[in-house]
């Protein structure tokens, strides 16, 4: 299936051993990079261009001046990345918690070593030590050969932060290789899959490129879906003025499998409880690329979307669906982003998850659940990467974990949990986040997949898992996408909601299926 | 005398060093902007769980024992131990002694020892274990060894080849009061002050900072309250005020 070997899973543990340590076994020319025309929407500089008749770029001119001027830009204007820059003290925690090195064994994908590719040029420019007496403490200079391992190795970071989890002082490879990816943007080596998508959110309001009557469209074939299964007439409202929420979503669940269950399942619980909602085709995407490649900038140019849509429509709430680092930004940062959102219900946190609507509903006895529509199933939960250690839901530390898991077992019967170090904050990335989920980074995904995997397999083999649900559209199209290398199917993915859809039973439902049972019985 | 005055300037120096260089650094960390809530959830949503958090990660290491238990083990006696250690040569610059030093005087006697045991340990890692070894440059060996140093000629001096230690006192509370006495100059005892005045030096400018760099740490030190409150950087508060989404915006 590729020219590569494929990780080995046994499910023996559900933990994979630590390899030992391997030599640029992941070299290479990083993801394709973004052409000066797209970076140009981006207001980075463009002052680069293709080297004829091949896929490689020129640098920008003046790069390493100009490198080395956006690092020290950069570490005033974060303390996170002038902070872990220095005090790193080598001690190696992080070394093995990598799903990317776990399962590269390429020592540049252990989260010290991903540092140190900047660190080293940190201190060299930047430090008395590196300055002086480089080699003592490995300092190196910037050169091309430098700049080609940022991009390919910044680019195998999923900016998942396992690593800050078992890190002493809670360093976070996760900014570091974002300030790498912004610098690199600055000289010329933006990544084309991250800026082209950033590109059609600006232009046309979201990742995929769909304009609004295309969504309208689809929209109304969800909703003929629905009610061909149910019989219920439930809306998918688009751009509805004066609505009470705005439900924010990412675009894959417009179509995808099986985002598009998880959208069917948000629709069916709002109708179910009453909730006047509408979709906005303006801001038609949850997902938010500027944080993958550590743009403040682009990251709030997308986020104000959202506002502008929730002040146009009037809504009092806004609500995201499933997505992770969606959520993350919705959770963290919107507020500070694209705030104060004075305008909305003070009643309601700014931002709600969906989760956060459905739980509560389903505790009160408000939706009627036949948990038995799930039996053909047992499920066990992943938790996405950045909403169990970048977020929170509901209103205690930890409601991320909780709060999925208790949805999944008011609607399913069988539900076990996988292999404790690879759950809750010391979950395992799925492989495809932080912006590396495309087709020309197809062998680090598989390879960084295989923790998961491995987990997966252990519960499947030995406690009869059959389906693993997820929260994020990331997650989910990766893993559709990578689990057929490891043996398993592809339907074997599900969306929270998809679960919580199949056990509602909604107003009117029954008396259809009693008319299709009553038809079958006449025939 | 000249001996006395060699190691009174050194000692001069290496004070002014790393105080005011742990404070520039210091005072760096504090005036960067964290400009996003980044805390490594599930993170506290009080400041007191903040201070809660950070106390379980300075005084046990509590991520650190997650992590790596052999690392654990070694980083926290070594770590423990130099504070016993430590604390117990405060008598050298205290007079009259306060007797919660006295008190404490047997434990830091022997605690040199749990010290070189812990540095023993991580040195050992560092050499055996191939992703360590990968990520260490010669300066973090030699640091080990540095203190590994300091502490075997300290233990030296105590239990083999004894100096007149009032007499240590009396040039260092000189040195306080700027009043020069003579030193000893016993060999060992000079190894153990000039790398003493060595670590004091490479202090604010090596990976030591890791002492006061942790209590600056996003992914630590923030609270988790970001859909309550806003937290504007003042260069972000600065894009907004002049109505940009880019600083290049005209
Ligand atoms: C707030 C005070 C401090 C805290 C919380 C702290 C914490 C830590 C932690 C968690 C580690 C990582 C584990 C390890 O490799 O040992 C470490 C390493 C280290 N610390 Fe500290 N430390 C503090 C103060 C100091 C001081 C004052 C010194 C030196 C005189 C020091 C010297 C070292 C050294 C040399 C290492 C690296 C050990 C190695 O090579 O593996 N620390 N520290
Ligand atoms: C200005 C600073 C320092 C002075 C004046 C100093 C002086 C001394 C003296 C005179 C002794 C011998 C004690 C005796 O014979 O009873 C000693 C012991 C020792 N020193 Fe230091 N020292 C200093 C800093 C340090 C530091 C920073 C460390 C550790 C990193 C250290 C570690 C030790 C150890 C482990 C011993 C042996 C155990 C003990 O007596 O506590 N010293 N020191
Ligand atoms: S953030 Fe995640 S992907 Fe990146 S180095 Fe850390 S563990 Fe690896
Ligand atoms: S765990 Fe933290 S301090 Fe230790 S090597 Fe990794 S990044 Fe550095």
């Amino acid at each position: 299936m590729a020219d590569y070997e494929i990780p080995k899973v046994t499910g023996e543990t559900g933990k994979l051993a630590v390899p030992a340590v391997e030599h640029d076994t992941m070299k290479g020319t990083g993801p394709w990079i973004s052409k000066p025309h797209f970076q140009k929407e981006m207001h980075f500089p463009t002052d680069f261009e293709q080297i004829g008749g091949t896929t490689k770029y020129t640098l920008v001119d003046n790069w390493k001046e100009r490198a080395l001027d956006k690092l020290d830009d950069l570490r005033t204007r974060y303390r996170s990345l002038q902070v872990y820059l220095d005090i790193c003290v080598k001690c190696g925690a992080c070394t093995d918690k990598c799903h990317y090195f776990i399962g590269t064994a390429d020592a540049k994908n252990m989260p010290v070593a991903r540092q140190d590719l900047l660190r080293k040029v940190y201190r060299r420019y930047f430090t008395f030590a590196g300055k002086y007496f480089p080699k003592l403490v490995g300092a190196v200079d910037l050169t091309e050969d430098v700049v080609d391992d940022w991009y390919n190795y910044y680019h195998q970071c999923s900016q998942c932060r396992r690593c800050s989890v078992f890190c002493p002082y809670g360093i976070d490879t996760a900014e570091i290789s974002m300030a790498a990816r912004e610098i690199l943007d600055h000289i010329g080596r933006g990544q084309k899959y991250c800026t082209e998508i950033m590109g059609k959110v600006h232009k046309i309001g979201n990742n995929l490129g769909l304009p609004q009557a295309a969504l309208a469209d689809t929209l109304e074939g969800l909703e003929e879906d629905v009610e061909w299964e149910t019989g219920a007439k439930v809306k998918f409202p688009l751009d509805k003025k004066g609505a009470d929420i705005l439900l924010i979503t990412p675009s894959a669940d417009f179509f995808a499998e099986p985002h598009v269950d998880g959208l069917m399942g948000y629709a069916k619980v709002f109708h179910q409880a009453g909730l006047d909602w509408t979709l906005s085709s303006y801001a038609s995407e949850g997902a938010n690329f500027g944080m993958f490649i550590g743009s403040y900038e682009n990251m709030r140019r997308i986020a104000l979307r959202i506002r502008k849509a929730a002040q146009d429509l009037g809504v009092k709430r806004i609500v995201f669906g499933e997505c992770g680092h969606a959520w993350r930004v919705a959770y963290s940062f919107l507020n500070t982003l694209a705030g104060p959102f004075d305008f909305l219900d003070p009643k309601y946190p700014v931002p709600q998850h969906v989760l956060e609507i459905t739980w509560p509903l389903l505790q009160a006895g408000k939706l009627n659940i036949d948990k038995t529509r799930n039996d053909d199933k047992t499920l066990t939960f992943h938790d996405s990467c950045n909403i169990a250690r970048g977020t929170r839901m509901g209103d205690k530390p930890g409601g991320q974990f909780d709060i999925p898991r208790n949805v999944i077992k008011a609607v399913c019967n069988n539900y076990v949990d996988m292999n404790q170090d690879t759950t809750h904050d010391a979950t395992f990335c799925c492989g495809g986040g932080g912006g590396i989920l495309t087709d020309d980074l197809m062998e680090i995904r598989v390879k960084g997949a295989a923790p998961r995997m491995e987990a997966l397999k252990n519960v499947t083999e030995n406690q009869g898992v059959t389906h693993m649900a997820a929260i994020c559209a990331i997650c989910k199209s990766q893993f559709t996408k990578v689990i057929p290398y490891y043996g398993f199917t592809m339907d074997q993915i599900v969306s929270v909601h998809q679960l919580v859809s199949n056990a509602l039973i909604l107003e009117g439902q029954l008396e259809y299926e009693k008319i299709e049972r009553d038809e079958d019985d006449f025939y | 005398m000249i001996l006395g005055t060699v190691f009174g300037v050194l000692f001069w120096v290496a004070t002014l060093v790393l105080v005011l260089g742990i404070a520039n650094k210091v005072r760096i960390y504090w005036k960067t902007p964290a400009p996003l809530k980044i805390p490594t959830m599930p993170a506290p949503v009080t400041q007191r769980g903040v201070v809660w958090r950070m106390f379980k990660e300075v005084v046990f290491f509590q991520s650190l024992f997650r992590a790596s238990k052999p690392t654990w083990l070694f980083a926290f006696v070594f770590h423990m131990s130099l504070w016993l250690v430590l604390f117990r040569h405060v008598r050298y610059f205290q007079d009259p002694v306060s007797s919660i030093v006295l008190f404490m005087q047997p434990f830091g006697k022997y605690a040199g020892f749990a010290m070189i045991l812990g540095l023993a340990g991580l040195l050992i890692r560092r050499i055996v274990v191939d992703r360590v070894r990968y990520i260490s440059a010669p300066s973090d060996f030699l640091m080990l060894v540095l203190l590994i140093g300091i502490g075997a000629t300290g233990l030296m001096t105590k239990f083999v080849v004894h100096t007149d230690v009032l007499q240590v006192k009396e040039f260092f509370r000189g040195l306080m009061l700027f009043n020069w006495q003579p030193l000893p100059s016993d060999p060992i005892l000079l190894i153990h002050l000039a790398s003493v005045a060595f670590l004091m030096l490479i202090f604010p400018i090596s990976k030591l900072l890791h002492a006061p760099g942790i209590f600056f740490s996003p992914s630590r030190n923030q609270v988790d309250n970001p859909r309550e409150q806003r937290h504007l950087a003042p260069w972000a508060a600065d894009l907004e005020a002049q109505g940009k989404i880019y600083p290049d915006d005209k």
